[in-house]
């Protein structure tokens, strides 16, 4: 009796091994073109997270990361209690939050707008024209703004033909935002509007229509069917931006940075890229960029987590 | 569409044809500038600006630009990069995403979390950049083409596609004994030439259009995509001193620095918005297929 369990066990357990065996037989095709992606992701996105422990480590180069010593938390002290911290969390935050406010609402307007142009042609070669910046490298942009904001540029010709005197908008930091905030609506909003056109697209004329019969006036369809059909896309795009606040790109403060403006323009992207890769201070730099992802991680889970609590009672759709 | 508009609902959409103008406007006005000032006879745009009396302009900026090998190597090394990287990201990315698309694949939740979850967090600038130099890619090609070819949201695109492919056509030639390979490359791949090209757009345009991995990774100036040469003209204002000829002196460079800017600015931006209507569907889709997701 016990032998013959025995057997059986062994023999289920034959089994399962040789249909999983014979799944992969089958289906080795799959895995195989999984491979690259996850061979890469392993690398160049798992590697770096391991490579994150020299944040807690005295990390010299030549002991390599598991040879260099352990210091706990040293590194995020020394950044949180270093006098650039709070202006450098604030430029980030600031910013970024900023930025979310003001830019968030021009791409819908555009939609709302392009929606009433009723020629198909016309309404194309508008869309044309406001997506193209989104073509324009961003150190274009920045090498625009240099030119055109510069105390000889065309801006200033204007401005001092009005005030007599030109205006140093990329040298002073309390013009650094402004100038971040309107130039990334100028590259980005007409881009950002696509998903909110689209939409609009799918309302059935007939809604208008009867609309219009009853009387309703131009602002009330639009506040009352165009709205409506475009809120849940709203709360997304705003729900994925709000979680992003902290992942501010780098790529385009950095060149915007002029000495004089640092006061404003720095952030925590550009201050880990100077203090890591301009003066090789590795692990305090490692332990400012993990602050940083921490810091979007838990922004992340609570936005999401606010969203949901929201949809449960009326919330934001 | 039949409605009938009352006097303030065209009041409204009079005002919305101005503030559309205006949004254009707004959008275009400053790049013709550039377009005109690049144009325009250096002394003439460093005294008095652009002007449109056509015996104020030349094409000096553009004999500068053109002639610099700077700006040519960048230019021939974006080009390579842009497409090396285009077909290394859809390469890795289609096939990712078919895979992740066949509900037959086991572990399918597992992996799609492992990927997932790098959209979110990130071992940060300074590890990432201490791999590549162990991993001995510092200063080539690879250190720009490898670390971002794979791409969460191009994987999930892709898989958003292959979900869309009817699974009846993939059973039909299961039943006829082909081999998945097989099915792959002659049903499923000729049929996916949309997401290909959406994917490989996307990632050229992207790669065009970066500093950032080239600054970080490449120090030998022979390496240097078209976005950092344009960094040192343009931000930088260091205009190579190559540019213009030994004998000419510092008030020459002066005089010639404008308007080599505006001529790099239209140079380097002209190969994309040239492109881009004869895309914009395709870029259009993109957005749209990532958004249903």
């Amino acid at each position: 009796m016990q032998n013959s369990i025995q057997v059986n066990h062994r023999k289920l357990a034959a089994g399962r091994k040789s249909s999983l065996m014979e799944y992969f037989k089958k289906h080795y095709f799959l895995y195989l073109m999984l491979s690259p992606a996850l061979i890469l992701t392993l690398i160049f996105k798992y590697g770096p997270m391991y490579g994150a422990i020299i944040a807690f480590k005295d990390f010299s180069p030549i002991k390599g990361i598991l040879g260099s010593e352990w210091v706990g938390l040293y590194n995020f002290e020394k950044f949180l209690s270093s006098p650039n911290f709070e202006v450098i969390f604030m430029n980030t935050l600031k910013l970024s939050f900023f930025g979310l406010i003001l830019s968030f609402p021009v791409p819908i307007l555009l939609a709302l707008m392009l929606n009433q142009v009723r020629r198909a042609g016309v309404k194309k070669n508008i869309q044309l024209f406001l997506y193209a910046p989104n073509f324009i490298s961003v150190v274009v942009v920045v090498g625009m703004l240099f030119i055109f904001l510069s105390p000889t540029g065309p801006i200033n010709q204007l401005f001092s033909w009005i005030t007599g005197e030109p205006v140093m908008f990329m040298s002073r930091p309390e013009y650094f935002r402004w100038i971040y905030i309107l130039s990334d609506i100028w590259t980005g909003a007409g881009w950002a509007s696509i998903i909110y056109v689209a939409a609009l697209a799918n309302v059935d004329p007939e809604l208008h229509n009867a609309a219009n019969l009853d009387g309703a006036n131009l602002l009330q369809r639009i506040r009352h069917i165009d709205l409506p059909t475009i809120r849940p896309i709203m709360a997304i795009v705003f729900i994925l931006a709000a979680g992003g606040i902290m992942s501010i790109g780098f790529e385009k403060a950095y060149l915007m940075q002029t000495a004089t403006n640092l006061p404003t323009s720095e952030i925590i992207p550009t201050y880990v890229y100077k203090i890591g890769l301009q003066s090789g201070d590795y692990a305090y730099s490692a332990a400012v960029g993990l602050f940083n992802s921490i810091i979007n991680v838990i922004l992340l889970l609570t936005v999401n987590f606010t969203v949901k609590k929201l949809n449960e009672g009326e919330g934001l759709y | 569409m039949f409605v009938k508009h009352s006097r303030l609902d065209r009041f409204m959409l009079a005002l919305n044809a101005a503030f559309l103008t205006l949004a254009v406007l707004i959008v275009i006005l400053p790049l013709i500038y550039v377009v005109i000032a690049s144009f325009m006879d250096p002394s003439v745009l460093l005294s008095q600006g652009i002007s449109f009396r056509i015996s104020d302009w030349s094409t000096e900026g553009y004999k500068m630009i053109l002639t610099n090998p700077a700006m040519l190597r960048g230019f021939a090394n974006a080009v390579f990069y842009a497409s090396a990287f285009a077909v290394l990201t859809v390469m890795v990315s289609v096939c990712a995403g078919y895979a992740l698309s066949d509900d037959r694949m086991k572990g399918k939740g597992f992996f799609m979390t492992l990927f997932l979850f790098t959209m979110f967090f990130g071992g940060g600038l300074v590890p990432t950049y201490l791999l590549v130099k162990n991993l001995g890619l510092l200063d080539t090609v690879w250190a720009v083409i490898i670390p971002g070819a794979v791409n969460v949201w191009n994987i999930i695109l892709s898989r958003t596609f292959f979900k869309g492919v009817p699974n009846e056509l993939k059973e039909a030639s299961n039943v006829d004994g082909a081999s998945e390979m097989r099915i792959f490359f002659s049903i499923v791949l000729p049929l996916s030439k949309p997401i290909i090209f959406v994917l490989a757009l996307y990632a050229f345009v992207g790669q065009w259009n970066s500093y950032f991995d080239a600054m970080i990774y490449l120090d030998n100036p022979n390496l240097h995509p078209l976005q950092l040469v344009l960094r040192s003209i343009l931000i930088q204002n260091q205009v190579d001193p190559s540019m213009i000829s030994d004998q000419l002196a510092a008030a020459e460079m002066k005089r010639l620095s404008e308007i080599i800017k505006y001529a790099a600015i239209v140079v380097s931006s002209l190969p994309l918005i040239i492109m881009y209507p004869f895309f914009q569907k395709y870029f259009e889709k993109g957005v749209m297929v990532g958004s249903i997701k």
